[in-house]
């Protein structure tokens, strides 16, 4: 099987055989009869009874386990927070053991991203189907290439470098892994190995990480802004496996993102010092603002929803799952909880951070998909300005998503979760926001398995990609879920956002989304997003939710840049701590990694809002072509099938 | 004893257990774990079973007696007990956990005594009965016979 082949390392062709897992409980008991059953369904296993151990081996070599199942009450350390800590570091899928069948604690675990939730005493015929949430956790489009064997061979041959097992290396490179120390060659080559796929297979999406982004941007500079052109741009970064497209639709993104940040450099400022270093969110902002302005864009929810993933994915999100949770939560229920809050203090806190820059894309981009975008102001002080100011200017997304991400991540600011479901609106952006830093704390923590709750959010529409985002790291959960979730949003308010921007930071779409419609599916949202730029917030701004990446980024969300946007900004967003920004699924593998690496986004971050002042922008149109385009490419995270909402989604729908 | 006697009583012995109550269908699957590359885990399991429980019933004894009573600390090792004991399919002592825990909860000193009282009973009772068990596998092997499963 393909599939199989991709595996490689210790599982060669036989995968689920070899199936690495680390199995923890202080129960001696349990610990060997678990151990016995996953030996009879052919996994290795390793074993310890205590959390710390569990965790400093796999911080030692994460490419050694493929999977963790752990107890629930443990005496060193409680299991949700292992489990917060396994997603955002180390994006692998965990499973919970309890002999509780408590449904809060089963719903504490999917909100801190589990993969699943075993009762004891365990059967071995539910042990036998485990090996399904390694595969879940691939990029989406390995599972997709798996019957394509150029797919799987890409798959197979990136992501190679510095990794022990193909799979491995598949599995995490594409997805969130980006935050360890992989170099962006890696992912660069990743990525380029599914960019030389053949066009008849699905085009794999060029993940921009922080390192990567980070190279961009200082050839960017190097070459100036105005002179910049992706050749050139492209021969200075000397990164094999992106190619001129790449770049150029890269390029574009971040005009729009530094477009944007400049309408809203004045207000933002405050938010941008607030936000500290790096802060790829900038970047993405910029690059959504960019084409938050397009007023002209055909369909303004096609931006919004496009900054919305990118904001999703790439920005704060990405790196949380949990803070994709967070973001989610505060936009349906709050639901996420807060329980990473202290692993994603850290990343919250950053995020924070970036948030002013978020912000300030976020209004962009909401301005143009929404123009009722709310501002900010509800959803966080910060958020709010830079919403407000964003939105202000843009009228054409609204993406209030923005600041959903952006914003949970400062602490203080994105209450993204706790503007409850209404995202979209005034009220929406600011839950975003609100409860993005809330969730942000979570967030941070989710990074896997994000506990995104954030399906538990929205309701219905909520892919629950939040969770992924606890397990954070669960990259790929966490956009998952945002994607439902963005949806779901309803954006009732979108009026009255108006011109807020929604910060569509860190919440990620989906906590915009989950306002919404209900009936949107992430993917959906996208799209309504696009066609929604008018301010139907409620389409398209529940996309603001996985905006979160950086608010401001998303705001751009004219819904076409936006969503090749998001993907970069997500990224870039990701630069900052560890909250993984959830991105639509499509995106998220691309966010995803550039979340992880998004430490690294010195550039973006430390650049205050300013600095992006200085537009060098396309005009709306060509970016929004070019993000078109480049959706139809693929290439940006955003098309792969984050986001669904491509094109395909009917504005009328959301609406 | 003749060998098939044994064996017979061995395979008597192992259903009344079941049908008692005293072991459930996950007995049965550790059994099914156990092979040649394992040749002793069921008993290597409720050998750590037996010192377990005994260490959590000493701590519950101490914990309850306190003069004013942990009732988290109680229900942490109550859960512990139930999860190793589901683990190997002691089910009454399982049952007597769930009911335990419930009193915990409620902050019922009187019914977390009682509910000690009954897991040390049942306890000391399946402990009994598979070492009986045990013993009488070991008669078997001795006898140069196999397990009947």
């Amino acid at each position: 099987m393909t599939m199989e082949e991709n595996m490689g390392g210790s599982n060669g062709d036989r995968f689920p055989v070899g199936m690495r897992v680390l199995a923890v409980d202080d129960d001696p008991i349990c610990l060997k009869v678990l151990e016995n059953l996953l030996r009879k369904c052919q996994y290795e296993v390793i074993t310890t009874n205590q959390a710390i151990k569990a965790l400093k081996m796999l911080r030692e070599n994460k490419n050694r386990y493929d999977m963790v199942i752990s107890d629930v009450n443990m005496p060193d350390m409680d299991g949700f927070k292992l489990l917060e800590l396994v997603g955002l570091e180390m994006d692998l899928p965990v499973i919970m053991l309890s002999a509780h069948s408590d449904t809060k604690l089963v719903m504490k675990g999917i909100t801190h991203g589990a993969c699943d939730y075993l009762l004891k005493p365990v059967r071995i015929e539910e042990l036998k189907n485990i090996w399904q949430h390694v595969v879940r956790r691939k990029k989406p489009d390995s599972k997709d290439q798996i019957t394509t064997p150029n797919q799987d061979k890409a798959w197979g041959g990136t992501g190679e470098v510095g990794q022990t097992s193909a799979y491995s290396s598949d599995q995490k490179g594409n997805k969130k892994r980006k935050d360890q120390s992989e170099d962006e060659e890696e992912e660069g080559e990743d990525n380029g190995h599914e960019n030389e796929d053949p066009s008849n297979q699905k085009k794999p999406r060029v993940v921009w990480s922080v390192d990567l982004h980070r190279k961009f941007v200082a050839a960017v500079n190097h070459l100036g802004l105005d002179k910049a052109v992706p050749k050139k741009i492209l021969d200075l970064m000397n990164v094999e496996g992106i190619t001129r497209e790449n770049v150029a639709s890269h390029l574009q993104k971040y005009r729009l993102y530094l477009r944007r940040l400049s309408s809203v450099a004045t207000r933002q400022a405050n938010m941008v010092a607030a936000l500290g270093s790096k802060d790829p969110s900038y970047l993405r902002m910029g690059s959504l603002d960019g084409f938050g302005d397009f007023c002209t864009l055909p369909g303004p929810g096609r931006l919004s929803s496009a900054s919305l993933s990118s904001y999703q994915s790439g920005g704060m999100f990405g790196r949380l799952n949990s803070s994709a949770a967070l973001s989610l939560h505060g936009i349906s229920s709050g639901v996420i909880q807060p329980g990473h809050s202290q692993t994603l203090k850290g990343s919250i806190n950053d995020l924070g951070k970036i948030q002013p820059a978020v912000l300030p894309a976020n209004q962009n981009q909401n301005g143009t998909l929404f123009p009722w975008i709310p501002t900010s102001t509800e959803i966080n002080p910060l958020l709010q300005t830079k919403s407000i100011n964003c939105y202000g200017e843009n009228n054409h997304v609204n993406e209030p998503n923005v600041f959903g991400v952006t914003a949970s991540f400062s602490d203080a600011t994105v209450t993204v979760g706790s503007s409850s479901n209404s995202l979209s609106t005034a009220s929406g952006n600011p839950l975003l926001l609100q409860a993005s830093t809330q969730q942000l704390q979570h967030a941070g923590a989710f990074g896997n398995q994000p506990s995104l709750d954030v399906a538990s959010l929205n309701q219905e529409s909520i892919n629950m990609s939040i969770r992924g985002s606890s397990n954070c790291i669960d990259h790929g959960r966490g956009s998952e879920n945002w994607q439902g979730t963005v949806q779901s949003s309803n954006f009732p308010s979108n009026e009255a956002f108006g011109n807020e921007k929604l910060p569509k930071n860190n919440l990620q779409e989906s906590v915009y989304w989950t306002n919404s419609q209900p009936d949107h599916t992430a993917n959906k949202q996208w799209g309504d997003w696009r066609h929604n730029h008018d301010g139907n917030l409620n389409n398209s701004l529940c996309w603001v939710n996985s905006v979160s990446a950086t608010g401001s980024m998303m705001d751009q969300t004219n819904a076409v840049s936006s969503k090749t946007i998001d993907v970069s900004l997500f990224g870039q967003l990701s630069g900052d701590s560890p909250f993984v920004v959830q991105h639509p699924k499509g995106e998220k593998s691309s966010f995803d990694t550039e979340l992880r690496s998004s430490e690294d986004f010195p550039f973006e971050r430390s650049k205050p809002l300013d600095s992006f002042s200085q537009n060098n922008y396309e005009s709306l149109e060509d970016i929004m072509c070019s993000m078109i385009k480049l959706e139809q490419n693929n290439e940006t995270v955003w098309m792969d099938g984050g986001f669904g909402c491509d094109a395909a989604y009917p504005l009328g729908s959301c609406i | 004893m003749d060998l098939v006697q044994l064996q017979r009583q061995l395979v008597d012995y192992k259903t009344s257990l079941y049908n008692e109550g005293f072991l459930d269908e996950q007995f049965t699957q550790l059994q099914e774990l156990q092979d040649e590359n394992n040749p002793d885990f069921v008993v290597e399991v409720v050998s750590l079973f037996f010192e377990d429980s005994e260490r959590l019933l000493n701590e519950l004894t101490k914990a309850l007696e306190q003069q004013s009573v942990d009732f988290k600390r109680v229900d942490a090792h109550v859960h512990q007990l139930k999860g190793s004991s589901s683990s190997i399919g002691a089910q009454r002592v399982q049952k007597v956990c769930i009911a335990f825990r419930n009193y915990c909860e409620e902050q019922n000193i009187e019914g977390c005594v009682k509910c000690l009282q009954q897991v040390r009973h049942e306890y000391s009772l399946v402990k009994t009965k598979l070492e009986s068990m045990f013993q009488l596998q070991q008669q078997i092997l001795s006898a140069g016979g196999s397990i009947p499963m």
